[in-house]
């Protein structure tokens, strides 16, 4: 096909070059076209990825073999783990990047897949017939024709930008907009709504007073994001602080004289904003009592002379965020590079596309990212690799990639998306996955990995690695079970920790239980038979291994009352529903129940359990309704 | 929610009719379960499918509770299609109450109206005829959640439960900030306020568990015995309390054969009185009859009215067959025919006269007391009158224990969540509410996060 493709991606962003990515290494014809071919993978805002939850998202992506871990690691010049003071489920690595290594990664990595063209246009209209996507057209005329089309546009969708009471035209700072794809997907039935977001000024990190700063520092001994990441040559970059520093009150003088020129607060804005991530001028007067507010200086990249001022997001008048920041400690003597501003930008609620990230309405089209009203890289990412695996299955015909919510983070992103909708930008957060303990950061392979083999993104190698660890680890956990530490070797070291004698003996799992005591603390004292001292003495270099065991152990109780929740609830989930069922003709449900279920359409009754409005008694309805 | 793989309980026969009840058991646990409040021949854990089995059923104390039937019929050959046990008892509204009780300190949940039909029709026991008819058992039932609280009762309950669900809520919001936002410079919680917090949800949700006996007096009423030695004058108290000759009264003693039932309200409170044949040895058929009727009627009774003759003094013998029968502080001592004595010395007990009315009033106090307790409750009172939300109150005070435990073993605050949101669900449960969005919601209303 000279003007085809298997897959067209429209938008080189996070979720886009995921999509890509995945879509070509399944085999696919893709075309990947974006307005500008140097700012693929670009970071619109703040330069770090992952953090709490999100870095979740980040090592489930690498371990259904996205690029976005392998990326963050190669351009990162901070890492940290967060929650490291809490326990393993909420960990959460984090990195500061270098902004323009990350974009220039990424385009290595798209530039480099033989299958993927990346054609520098924009899309003005999305095409379809029969309820089946046929291709787009662009803003030069051409027509490009295909039966997948993954619309990852991010914030660009009749974007506008605001700073003060000067609007102007575009999806982000010095970027054109998109204009056309909102009116043309309305025309096919879509509904669109408005969101909105903001990002802090940029400072000129030579006019910043650093030695009055707090600084913090990345961690001593830095962990990558990927499992295929080569740890003896890691990190790759010369790794850097940032900074700390607060507002006070004279600052918050300042920016109230801004107020009547705010296009938040003169309603100028009327899309939505993310609760999670306010703007100043949002703090200053929802929490007044708040004399204060922290803010973090993040480097922009090892040699950029620019620092973005996390915390401090505005849409207020240029003049006024200068004179703010002038006010601050360190920033007495500052240039401001660019001021801070918000975005406005259409978004499609969610509950049009299906748990494969393919619209309900129209066949072959698919959404990702932003659009579906998400704000982040992460939650992008994932979602772009979603959709390209989904849009690929179904080309070469293998099944779909649904992910429960007992499975990953990405599970729960899509399945809220989808059941929910969102009417404010969605943030993943670690509380929002209610099987929290056990999807963790540590085992996102032991829970993924399968995935990502299967569809061809991940090699055999790994994925055998991985099953021959799955082996060692069960056989570690039984030999912790069975076998029994002797009070006469271990109670000196634990008189010595001031930790409560054994009686005569105990069991490796029944010690490591203990609050207090390590596992790899408990094997030195394993003195059976030599065996077992052996096979202890390997368990204790094999890190991978020994961590998942230790969790394992440690947390029993809790991962089995997950688990069982899992089982009692499995029965609803892999219950079906099918897309076609006529919700109006069943008389016996409730009219809000009704209402919800034809708006949502779940694929199975644990989807429908989730829907607020849906009573037990529609469920119930719907069990018996489906027998038939 | 509707756990489909739950045992589940519930009376199968209509509360308080006819001379047998039975209580259905279904689920993967029926066996197991029914097997630890039953005594009898063999453990039924290694009987047939299809046997009937004779025995009594016994609390955890050991104390009897009745003779019962227990049939067994094992999955996929029962009514559900799963492990189903029938429980046969005496008719008695308050021995199935009490069996299903024992049933629900185990791991079993009262049923949702219509699930055994509907249990039945999804394992395929019964016919697509029969589908709709169990459409409408579902939507007919009233949903058991206090959305939208139909009466005054339910609306302080609901009230009540709502506000415990949002301190709940914050105490988990708290947790969660701490998980969520820990790179903010927000204050977290002391694991010593924690538990304050969570200690002090206990009480509240305790305060609500104790109103459950006074909630099933005002919804179910009370059963009171009128018992004592033939002619003492039963059946005349039964008639004053009535304000109507209800029953027949004569000086031969011997007169009141049967049971009669009847029932009067007293300050809302509904009062089922049952008079009684008196109780002496008798060669008689029909009076020795009457006799094993009385003593049912003991064994069946919230409250025991027991009648003496002032003139003939306190039955010593029938008391301690009495305390064979009940709770000694279910039993109200009564001596009648006060206007008849001149004795000085009446002994113990509340002194009335059946014919003249006199001390009536103070045996209505009593009554009162002894069923409604010293609690105070009024109008304004939260009250839980339904099994399925003791049971929800029940397990979300489980889940608070837990809590408790894992902050003092100094687990992490995800640890910690997962027992208070798992208290939140089932509070959320009475009120029909689910909580996911809630604690961010709180979060983001309450906290100043996000950078
Ligand atoms: C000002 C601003 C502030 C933000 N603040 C935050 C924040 O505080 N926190 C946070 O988590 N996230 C924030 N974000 C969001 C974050 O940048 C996005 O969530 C993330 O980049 C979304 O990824 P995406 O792949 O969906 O889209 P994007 O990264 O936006 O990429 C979209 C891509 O699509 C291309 N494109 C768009 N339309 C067309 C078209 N018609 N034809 C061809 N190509 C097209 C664009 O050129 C771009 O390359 C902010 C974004 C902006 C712009
Ligand atoms: N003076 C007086 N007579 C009473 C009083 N209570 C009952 N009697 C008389 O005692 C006799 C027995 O009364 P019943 O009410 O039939 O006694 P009972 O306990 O029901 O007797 P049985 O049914 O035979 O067991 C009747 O003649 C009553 O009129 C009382 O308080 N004062
Ligand atoms: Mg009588």
């Amino acid at each position: 096909m000279s003007n085809g493709y298997d897959i067209i991606v429209i938008g080189g962003g996070h979720a886009g070059i995921e999509a890509a990515h995945a879509g070509a290494m399944m085999g696919c014809d893709v075309a990947l076209i974006t307005m500008d071919r140097f700012a693929l993978g670009r970071m619109s805002c703040n330069p770090a990825i992952g953090g709490t939850a999100k870095g979740h998202l980040v090592r489930e992506v690498d371990a259904l073999g996205g690029i976005m871990a392998g990326t963050a690691d190669h351009t990162g010049i901070q890492f940290r783990m967060l929650n490291r003071s809490k326990g393993p489920a909420v960990w959460s690595p984090r990195c500061q990047s270098d902004r323009k290594l990350y974009s220039e990664e990424a385009y290595r990595i798209i530039s480099n897949s033989p299958n993927i063209e990346i054609v520098e246009e924009s899309v003005v209209e999305i095409l379809a017939a029969g309820g089946k996507v046929v291709g787009v057209s662009t803003a030069s005329g051409k027509f490009i024709n295909s039966s997948a089309v993954i619309l990852s546009s991010g914030t660009f969708l009749n974007g506008k930008m605001h700073t003060g009471l000067v609007s102007t035209t575009g999806g982000r700072y010095g970027e054109k907009p998109s204009l056309g794809i909102t009116e043309s997907l309305s025309r096919l039935g879509f509904l669109s709504a408005r969101l909105k977001t903001g990002t802090p000024p940029r400072l000129k990190k030579t006019t910043i007073n650093w030695e009055i700063l707090e600084e913090q520092a990345g961690d001593d001994s830095p962990q990558p994001f990927s499992y295929r990441t080569d740890k003896s040559v890691f990190p790759f970059l010369p790794q850097v602080s940032c900074f700390i520093t607060h507002t006070d009150d004279s600052v918050h003088r300042v920016l109230e004289k801004g107020f009547d020129n705010s296009p938040m607060f003169t309603g100028l804005i009327k899309g939505v904003g993310p609760r999670y991530c306010p703007s100043i001028e949002d703090k200053i007067v929802r929490f007044s009592e708040k004399r204060q507010h922290q803010l973090f200086l993040e480097p922009e990249g090892l040699n950029s002379d620019q620092i973005y001022l996390n915390g401090f997001s505005t849409s207020l008048p240029a003049n006024i965020q200068f004179e703010a920041l002038r006010k601050i400690k360190g920033l007495e003597n500052v240039e401001m590079v660019r001021p801070g501003y918000a975005v406005e930008y259409d978004y499609f609620p969610p509950h049009q596309v299906d748990l494969t990230l393919e619209t309900k309405k129209i066949a072959g089209l698919y959404f990702a990212g932003q659009v579906n009203g998400t704000s982040g890289y992460e939650e992008a990412a994932a979602q772009g690799l979603v959709a390209g695996i989904n849009a690929a299955a179904k080309i070469i015909g293998k099944r779909e990639l649904v992910i429960r919510r007992n499975e990953a983070y990405i599970g729960v992103l899509i399945d809220d998306l989808v059941g929910k909708s969102t009417d404010e930008p969605y943030r993943m957060f670690t509380s929002r996955a209610e099987y929290r303990l056990l999807l963790r950061q540590d085992n996102a392979d032991r829970r993924l990995l399968k995935y990502g083999y299967e569809y061809g993104l991940i090699d055999k190698a790994i994925y055998n690695e991985l099953k021959e660890r799955e082996i060692i680890i069960s056989k570690a956990v039984n030999f912790c079970n069975d076998t029994k530490i002797n009070a006469n070797f271990i109670n000196a070291h634990l008189n010595s920790r001031s930790l409560s004698e054994i009686d005569s003996t105990e069991t490796i799992s029944k010690l490591c239980k203990r609050p207090e005591l390590g596992l790899s603390e408990v094997l030195k004292f394993v003195n059976t038979t030599e065996e077992n001292r052996l096979f202890a003495r390997a368990l204790m270099e094999n890190d991978l291994v020994l961590e998942q065991v230790e969790i394992e152990l440690k947390y029993e109780g809790y991962l089995k009352r997950q688990d069982d929740m899992i089982k009692k609830l499995e029965k609803y989930e892999s219950t079906s529903i099918p897309l076609t069922l006529n919700y109006q003709s069943i008389k016996a449900l409730s009219a809000e129940g009704r209402e919800k279920l034809n708006k949502i359409k779940p694929r199975s009754i644990g989807q429908s359990l989730r829907i607020s409005g849906v009573t037990h008694s529609d469920i119930a309805v719907l069990l018996v309704y489906l027998k038939n | 929610m509707i756990h489909l793989e739950d045992t589940i309980t519930a009376m199968a026969t209509p509360n308080g009719v006819g001379a047998i009840s039975i209580i259905r058991i279904s689920g993967n646990k029926a066996i197991d379960v029914a097997d630890s409040i039953f005594k009898g021949k063999m453990h039924i854990t290694d009987a047939n499918t299809h046997t009937v089995h004779y025995g009594k059923v016994v609390d955890a104390q050991n104390n009897f509770i009745d003779d019962v039937l227990l049939t067994i019929f094992k999955a996929p050959n029962s009514y559900t299609g799963e492990d189903v046990i029938e429980v046969s008892c005496h008719g008695n509204p308050l021995i199935g109450q009490k069996i299903i009780d024992l049933l629900l300190e185990k791991d079993v949940r009262i049923a949702e109206p219509g699930e055994f039909t509907m249990r039945a029709f999804l394992n395929n026991r019964i016919d697509l005829a029969q589908a709709e008819a169990v459409i409408d058992i579902i939507t007919s039932r009233s949903d058991a959640s206090l959305r939208g609280a139909r009466n005054q009762l339910d609306g302080l309950l609901s009230n009540s439960v709502s506000i415990l669900r949002n301190s709940l809520l914050d105490t988990l919001s708290f947790l969660e900030l701490e998980l969520d936002f820990s790179e903010e410079d927000v204050e977290f919680v002391a694991k010593d306020e924690l538990l304050k917090k969570i200690t002090l949800i206990i009480k509240k949700i305790d305060e609500l568990l104790n109103s459950y006996r006074f909630g099933r007096v005002i919804r179910d009423g009370v059963n009171v015995a009128i018992i004592g030695k033939p002619n003492v004058g039963k059946s005349s108290l039964l008639n004053y309390l009535l304000k109507e000759s209800r029953a027949i009264v004569s000086s031969t003693p011997g007169t009141t054969r049967d049971v009669i039932r009847e029932e009067i309200s007293i300050d809302g409170v509904l009062f089922k009185l049952f008079d009684t044949a008196g109780i002496r040895l008798s060669e008689d058929i029909i009076e020795k009859e009457g006799v094993r009727r009385s003593n049912e009627a003991i064994v069946n009774s919230d409250l025991v009215l027991f009648v003496n003759d002032v003139e003939q003094g306190y039955s010593e013998d029938l008391y301690d067959e009495l305390r064979q029968l009940t709770k000694e502080d279910r039993i109200i001592t009564v001596m009648n025919k006060i206007d008849l004595s001149s004795k000085s010395d009446l002994g113990d007990g509340i002194k009335i006269s059946a014919k003249t009315g006199e001390g009536i009033d103070n045996l209505i106090d009593q009554m009162k007391q002894s069923t409604l307790g010293s609690a105070n409750y009024s109008e304004k009172s939260a009250i839980v009158s339904n099994i399925r939300h003791f049971q929800c109150l029940c397990s979300a005070r489980n889940s608070l224990s837990d809590a408790i435990v894992s902050v003092n073993q100094k687990y992490s605050g995800e640890f910690i969540a997962v027992d208070l949101r798992n208290a939140a669900d089932f509070l959320g449960e009475i009120i029909g509410e689910v909580t996911s969005e809630d604690v961010l919601n709180n979060i983001f209303s309450k906290f100043c996060v996000g950078k």
